[in-house]
This record gives C-alpha cells, sequence and structure tokens, in this order.
C-alpha cells in the first residue's frame, strides 16, 4: 500500500504536482459539490459572461448529491456520483482554473486533455460508501442553485476525505494501470 | 375472498423502502468477505474493508448505505384470491415509497419528464411490475435501483447463430466497458430469450436473487459459472481500480423464445444491490 498522502485545499499547482495516480490521499480544508444540473448552469453562467458561485482558481468539485440530513448531521450519505456525466462541462471549469474533481468512473479524453493542458488531477472516492463519507464532511452550506435540491451547489469542509488519484496532471490513468495488472 | 386494506400495503412498502436503504443484505456481506480473502490488490482489498465499514455504520445509525437511494423498483405478486380494500395498489404503493422516502431521509431522485426533468419531490411514480398468482396473499419486494449501475446496463438482439459463445462475449464486453462506473464488485443479472422487454425484465429480475445461490437448472448455472470467472479476469476490480473482484456473482435467467432471435439483456446491481421483501396476508374482514 501506497503511504497516505495528505492534502490541504486550496489545491495548488505546487501541491498537485507531486500527485501520482494510484496515490491514497486525505485531503482537508473546503471543497465544493455539483453534478449534473449544477454543472449545466455554472457552463451557462460562464459562457453569458457571470459570475460563478465560487472562484475555481485551484478549488477543488467533488460530484456528489447527498441524501437529506437528519437531525444532528451535518449532511446525510454523500458518496461520489458517476463523472463522466460532467465530462461535457469540465473542460470549461478547468480552463477557469478548477485543478481537482472528485467522483467515481471513467472520464472522456476531452477532460483528460484539459486536466493535462491547465494542471488538474481527478480522484476517486468510494463509490456507495456514503455513510462512512458523511463522516469526514464537518460543514456543509448551500451556496448557490438551492431549487435544485440535493444537486444544489455546497461549500463543504472536510477532514481527512479519503480518496485515490485516478488520474494525475500528466495522464497517467489509475483505470488502465490497475486493469492492466490484474487482467489475465 | 380474503382482503387487504390499502393501509396495510402502504405502511409495508414505506418500511421496506428504508429498511432496503439502510440495511446490506446478509448474503453480500458474506459475498465481501470472501472476496477479501481472494483479493490480490491491496487498493482493492481496501475498497472491500471501507464498504464493509460503510455497512456497518448504515445499519448502526440508520442511514443510507448510498446517496443514491435510487428509484423504487417493486416487484408485486398479487394471489387471485386476494381483494384489496381501501383503494388502488398502485395509488397505495406509490403513497408507501412517498411516506418512506419522506421519513426515512431517503433523496428524491426522481424527475417527472425525461426531458424536462424537473423533480417530483417525493420519488414517485416507482416502477411497479404486477404479476398475477395462485392464492389469497400479497408478495412485495422493494427494490431501490441507483442509476450509477443502472446507465451501465445493455440490450443486444443476437443472432440466434451467435450461439451462446455470442451471447456471453455481449455480457462480458457490457461489463468491460462499464469499468469502474456501476460500483463493482457489481452483481451482474443477465436475461436470455423472450422478446426484447422480457429479457430486460428477467435481467432486473434475476437480481433479487441471494448472492452464491445458482440457476437450479445446472446447465445454466454452469454458464454463470464461466462468465463469473470470465468477468472477474477482466481486471477491473473493486471500484475499478483493479483487482480480481470484480463481480461477486453472475445471475442467469432464461426464457422461450422465437426462432429467429435471441434477445440479450444485462442489467448491473452495484456492490449494495438492495431489495427488501414482504409477504402480507389476506384475512376475512
Amino acid at each position: 500500500m501506497n503511504e497516505v498522502r495528505r492534502i490541504e485545499t486550496p489545491l495548488t499547482q505546487e501541491k498537485l504536482s507531486v500527485l501520482k495516480a494510484g496515490d491514497n490521499v486525505l485531503i482537508s480544508g473546503v471543497i465544493y459539490t455539483g453534478r449534473d444540473a449544477a454543472h449545466k448552469k455554472m457552463v451557462e453562467a460562464l459562457r453569458q459572461g457571470e459570475d460563478l458561485p465560487f472562484m475555481m482558481k485551484d478549488q477543488i468539485i467533488y460530484f456528489v448529491g447527498p441524501t437529506p440530513a437528519k437531525e444532528g448531521q451535518v449532511i446525510g450519505s454523500a458518496g461520489p456520483t458517476t463523472s463522466g456525466r460532467m465530462d461535457a462541462y469540465s473542460p470549461d471549469l478547468i480552463a477557469e482554473g478548477l485543478t481537482g474533481m472528485i467522483g467515481k468512473g471513467l472520464r472522456s479524453q476531452e477532460v483528460i486533455e484539459a486536466m493535462k493542458k491547465h494542471g488538474a488531477v481527478y480522484f476517486g472516492a468510494i463509490g456507495g460508501a456514503g455513510a462512512l463519507i458523511a463522516k469526514r464532511i464537518v460543514l456543509a452550506e448551500v451556496i448557490a442553485y438551492p431549487e435544485l435540491g440535493p444537486e444544489a451547489v455546497r461549500r463543504l469542509v472536510v477532514k481527512d476525505f479519503p480518496a485515490i488519484v485516478i488520474i494525475d496532471q500528466c495522464g497517467h490513468n489509475l483505470y488502465e494501470i490497475g486493469k492492466a495488472q490484474y487482467r489475465a | 375472498m380474503k382482503k387487504l386494506l390499502v393501509e396495510e400495503i402502504v405502511s409495508a412498502v414505506e418500511c421496506l423502502c428504508m429498511e432496503a436503504n439502510y440495511n446490506l443484505g446478509s448474503d453480500i456481506m458474506a459475498g465481501f468477505h470472501r472476496a477479501l480473502k481472494d483479493e490480490r490488490s491491496p487498493l482493492g482489498q481496501e475498497v472491500l474493508e471501507r464498504l464493509i465499514e460503510n455497512a456497518q455504520i448504515a445499519h448502526e445509525e440508520r442511514v443510507p448505505m448510498c446517496q443514491d437511494t435510487g428509484m423504487a423498483v417493486i416487484f408485486v405478486e398479487i394471489g387471485q384470491d386476494l381483494h384489496v380494500v381501501g383503494g388502488g395498489l398502485t395509488e397505495a404503493i406509490n403513497e408507501g415509497v412517498r411516506r418512506g422516502y419522506y421519513q426515512g431521509y431517503l433523496r428524491k431522485s426522481v424527475v417527472a419528464d425525461p426531458f424536462e426533468r424537473v423533480n417530483t419531490g417525493d420519488n414517485t411514480p416507482a416502477v411497479i411490475h404486477y404479476d398475477i398468482v395462485p392464492g389469497d396473499s400479497l408478495h412485495l419486494v422493494v427494490a431501490p435501483k441507483g442509476f450509477g449501475s443502472e446507465n451501465m446496463g445493455g440490450l443486444k438482439m443476437c443472432k440466434p447463430s451467435e450461439g451462446l459463445e455470442g451471447a456471453m462475449q455481449f455480457v462480458v464486453d457490457t461489463v468491460d466497458r462499464a469499468g469502474g462506473n456501476p460500483c463493482p464488485p457489481i452483481i451482474v443479472g443477465v436475461g436470455v430469450g423472450g422478446t426484447m422487454e422480457k429479457a430486460t425484465f428477467l435481467a432486473k429480475k434475476s437480481l433479487l436473487r441471494e448472492v452464491g445461490k445458482h440457476n437450479p437448472e445446472v446447465r445454466l448455472a454452469e454458464i454463470e459459472e464461466v462468465l463469473l470467472e470470465r468477468i472477474n479476469r477482466l481486471g477491473i476490480g473493486p471500484q475499478g481500480f483493479g483487482g480480481v473482484t470484480t463481480a461477486l456473482a453472475v445471475n442467469l435467467e432464461v426464457y422461450p423464445t422465437h426462432i429467429a432471435g435471441m434477445p440479450v439483456a444485462v442489467n448491473i446491481g452495484c456492490h449494495s444491490t438492495r431489495h427488501k421483501e414482504i409477504t402480507l396476508q389476506g384475512r376475512d374482514i
């Protein structure tokens, strides 16, 4: 097992330059949530020259739509959703300065090219481990698009959020490396 | 004729929605522990350990295992000698879903129209499959289906000349293309035969089978074994991080079909494929 790397946000170019596909990381600090509908709205806002819900530079977006929080909970279950549905939008946000994405599943070549060009990393969280991951989220507040319900953009403060580097800024891809290693 | 009040059905569905989302099946938990012994990838082992921990937290704290609490798919077997009284059966099932998703703090993930995409706000309507059977009871299975896995299924109207090998190759290719998207280790539901919709229905229904139980017909059980082995040689592994545990089970169901066709459907269930059931007995009211 690789040594666990600790990452404090914001995720600057300097911090992400040492990350390699397959690295086990624990992320702490502020991250933002967004999934299908929020991405569509953010990219539309960009095209119309409007402000985004937050400045993209050096930030991480977590692709998640949590369950409603019960009394006493910061957030409900909050595991990653399938990232491929955000492929149409991610390159535009990466060009704006986004340096990290957390999700699960395959990404398109266009996203990987944008990551290499501008310097960004794709992290995988454990899909389906929503109850476990919620424990690492210490603060959650909706900052934009509340009408989208679970899809609203939230500002999260996370502490030791567990993730794996799937695709690094050089384009090395754990999904390919890992599969090749165990394919028989 | 025996009778059943709709209110009992509403309560049962409400409860099953919550239980299915909070509690991992013991068959899958046993599958995780078996996989942990066989998995060679350290990252894969770590994923399996965290999935076990996740299921324990969800069970103890009565919270959903996964934030995608699914579209409610419900299988109903209604005895032909049972009379449902006090309202409509479909309406009662949807009311149960509405209450279960609200009371249980489950995510509402259903949009009213596939093009306009406005959330219905209460996770209804459910997808309900009815079957009429002998007897005077009502059997309900609530199977919330997340779309990370649902999106990765597929259907091929194979030519009969493609034979068993063609059908198996389609199943393996579908899983290979899906990679880590459907949250492996997955349960692979396969339906072969019938018509287009019958094959997909069989694939979905096969996901209700207990993990580790094979099709009772020996030749079909052998095909399941071969498919499981081929799928686990793909290297995808837990969460797609690489490893030898891509699927926990392959469940195959078949049905007679037409001389000119061989529909093959694959419906993928994630590592926490959820389903809970109950039988409600009719009474003399």
